[in-house]
């Protein structure tokens, strides 16, 4: 596994920087519920918002369940139309391809859309000192580029990213007088973008989806640089998951209803774009080459397994969004590529349960991720099976398991249980004194460093309902 | 119509008023009530920690005692839902346990749920003299369907007047062992929950489980706020008191 060097085994602390940090603190919440709703004011729209999920889950599964299939009549469908399909079965192995296809075209300049499967395989660290130039251009992965930083999202990268902070590092990229005006701020990186597109010699794209029966691209963006890129440059290489295929137009239309509404609560995103082949005679623009790199990069190993479910995937963002434990702590504290609910899932399953040792436990088990997923993947599940996967493999604390097999076993044993929880009521009743309000908690000072643990009545229910029963 | 009520373990040490106020409500819903004497734990402890053998282990204790009645009954979202939705994951390898495991979760219910729209509670005995919101815990609402029915219920206390909070249904930040596991995290969230909720202007805050209410009471205290009351929906409907 290679890619972006996982922090993930440092969950916990990067949490509590992230809790300390009162800049993103404030910019989590501004951002904080706008997504969410968005989206609630335009599932309506869809009628049997239900129904339309149980659809979805269903196609995907159909995709999944012949994905060989489906890639291999996508492969020959593209490569009918001009394209070459290449498979990479690492991120490491994605540079590698991209490294020697700008080799190939003789490329010096990358102008790239938004691709998760870059960050995957740290492609732009690769480029960089292969000497080519990559260039981010979705205005969110530009900034990051400019501060040096990952996406804390898998739609809106530099959500955890205030106005000031980004006009700060414009007038340091760029030189010009400092504005606070957003719209000022986007032109700004357009001029400097626009330029690049026209010198780029590669444009690199991800891709929401392929369709096995056209051999397409279907991308999905809100500012139009995706076409830019798979239209400018000589040579366009799209680099997506090999889940991503999908067997007919029918299905991504299908798709295509859930995600955008799902993601940012719009109707349709400003651009949809389907990419067939190259450059034909004829044609006013397009590359004159055209790759797709398939990447594996763990994903065959959840077929067939407890974590099949999670291939399901489109990438909208809507788990995170309605995330209480991300809306708290944003995207960098979960450590790798891909945070939130589904990065929790994925983490542990790419890079090693080992590796992402709080992640499963990174969530209250709150449901809501699972509520909204637009493809029904049942999230809160799936956290609970790595953690029993955790278990199974040793990889819990001792002291943990120890606390939870104490109290099971004492929870079987009735007597012994009623006399262990009457001397805890009466211990916790005294340790809160007059305001019944424990400020420390023996054995759980997580618990009391930020807020009280009110104390029990003194008495159990058992026990005052059996002297009640007695007398009465 | 005879049940067996399921008082739970956090209400038995912490907070027994709620098991009396939940007594109450059945009774005078017209309800024959059993308390088995020896029930301790769904295992909902064991189960979200990866242990299933722990928690597998206190499912057979519940089904044994609880499957001779008529309805389950369970003061909390939590644990009712664990019972419905999770008791039959517990059992998936096994066909004949697995099918009496699903009768039990047939006939489990959440208090409010079932004093709607099984018992068909008419009046609530208790009576209130203030402002309430009510807080959605997230089992009951999202495991359980539980959202109209306290608020049906809230509707019949005289006195009561019920304000609506930002983000009800969002989480406290509870979570069972996550609040100890990721202490800080949990805190920042409960914050919210309590900004929301001295926004709303209410003099308590109701909701239908005990772990949430200790959170949201301890975070509370905690930054300043001894005003805020913090009452089970079953205490506000029975009028019982816990002190
Ligand atoms: S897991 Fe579901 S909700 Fe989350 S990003 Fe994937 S499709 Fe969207």
């Amino acid at each position: 596994m290679t890619g972006v060097q996982p922090q993930s085994l440092h969950f916990k602390e990067r949490a509590a920087a992230e809790l300390a940090n009162t800049q993103l603190q404030s910019n989590m919440r501004r951002f904080g519920g706008r997504f969410v709703a968005a989206r609630a004011k335009v599932l309506h729209e869809l009628g049997d918002f239900e129904g339309m999920r149980t659809a979805a889950a269903a196609a995907r599964d159909r995709a999944l369940a012949d994905l060989d299939v489906w890639i291999e009549r996508f492969e020959r469908e593209a490569t009918r139309r001009g394209a070459t399909v290449l498979f990479a079965e690492t991120g490491a192995e994605v540079a590698d391809l991209v490294l020697e296809l700008c080799r190939r075209h003789g490329v010096r300049k990358v102008a790239k859309s938004k691709s998760m499967l870059s960050e995957e395989a740290s492609l732009n660290q690769r480029l960089a000192s292969a000497g080519v130039q990559p260039v981010e251009t979705d205005l969110g992965e530009y900034i990051l580029q400019l501060a040096h930083e990952p996406p804390s999202h898998i739609i809106a990268p530099a959500i955890h990213k205030s106005t000031e902070q980004i006009a700060d590092l414009f007038v340091k990229a760029h030189g010009r007088a400092r504005t606070l005006d957003i719209p000022q701020l986007t032109r700004e990186a357009r001029e400097v973008l626009r330029g690049h597109f026209l010198t780029a010699d590669m444009g690199i794209s991800g891709g929401n989806f392929l369709i096995a029966e056209t051999g397409s691209l279907a991308l999905v963006t809100n500012e139009g640089n995706g076409r830019m890129v798979t239209t400018l440059p000589r040579v366009h290489v799209c680099i997506t998951g090999i889940e991503k295929v999908l067997p007919t137009l029918e299905d991504l239309s299908l798709l295509m209803r859930l995600l955008p509404r799902s993601a940012t609560g719009q109707s349709i995103s400003n651009y949809f774009t389907m990419v067939t082949g190259t450059r034909q005679p004829g044609d006013r623009d397009g590359p004159d080459h055209m790759y797709f790199i398939l990447v594996d990069n763990g994903r065959t190993n959840l077929v067939g397994g407890d974590m099949q479910e999670m291939l399901r995937c489109i990438r909208c963002g809507a788990c995170m969004n309605h995330c209480p434990v991300y809306q708290t702590i944003g995207g960098h504290a979960y450590g790798w590529v891909y945070p939130g609910p589904m990065g929790s899932v994925l983490t542990p399953t790419f890079i090693g349960l080992e590796n992402a040792l709080d992640l499963p436990h990174a969530s209250t088990l709150c449901g809501e991720c699972g509520v909204v997923c637009p493809v029904k993947i049942p999230l809160p599940e799936l956290l609970r099976k790595l953690r029993e996967q955790q278990v199974d493999r040793g990889l819990r604390p001792k002291s943990e398991m120890l606390g939870i097999r104490v109290w099971s076993w004492l929870a079987l044993r009735p007597r012994l249980y009623a006399l262990a929880t009457r001397i805890a009521a009466r211990y916790l009743r005294f340790q809160g004194g007059g305001r019944r309000m424990i400020r420390h908690l023996p054995f759980g000072a997580a618990w009391t460093r930020g807020r009280d643990m009110p104390a029990p009545a003194g008495k159990t229910f058992r026990e005052l309902f059996a002297k009640k029963n007695g007398a009465g | 119509m005879r049940v067996g009520l399921f008082v739970t373990c956090l209400v038995d040490l912490m907070r027994p008023s709620i098991g009396f106020a939940a007594l109450r409500l059945l009774e005078a819903a017209g309800c024959e009530v059993v308390v088995p004497p020896a029930q301790t734990c769904c295992g909902q402890p064991g189960y979200n920690s990866g242990d299933r053998a722990s928690a597998r282990a206190l499912a057979c204790k519940v089904l044994d005692e609880f499957e001779r009645f008529e309805y389950v009954v369970a003061p909390s979202g939590s644990c009712s839902g664990m019972i419905r939705t999770h008791y039959p994951d517990l059992f998936r390898d096994e066909p004949v346990a697995l099918e009496r495991v699903r009768a039990l979760c047939a006939k489990t219910y959440e208090l409010t749920d079932f004093l709607v729209n099984v018992a068909g509670l008419q009046e609530a005995p208790g009576t209130f003299d203030g402002r309430v919101t009510y807080h959605d815990s997230c089992s009951g609402l999202r495991e359980m369907g539980v959202r109209a029915q306290p608020r049906a219920l809230l509707a019949k206390v005289a006195g009561l007047e019920l304000l609506e909070m930002k983000d009800s249904t969002t989480c406290c930040g509870f979570g069972g062992t996550f609040a100890v596991k990721f202490g800080d995290v949990s805190a920042a969230m409960v914050e919210k929950k309590c900004e929301n909720i001295a926004a709303s202007g209410a003099d308590a805050v109701v909701l239908g489980d005990l772990g949430c209410m200790l959170n949201i009471e301890g975070r509370l205290r905690r930054r300043g706020d001894d005003r805020t009351r913090v009452l089970h929906v079953a205490e506000v409907l029975a009028g019982e008191r816990h002190d």
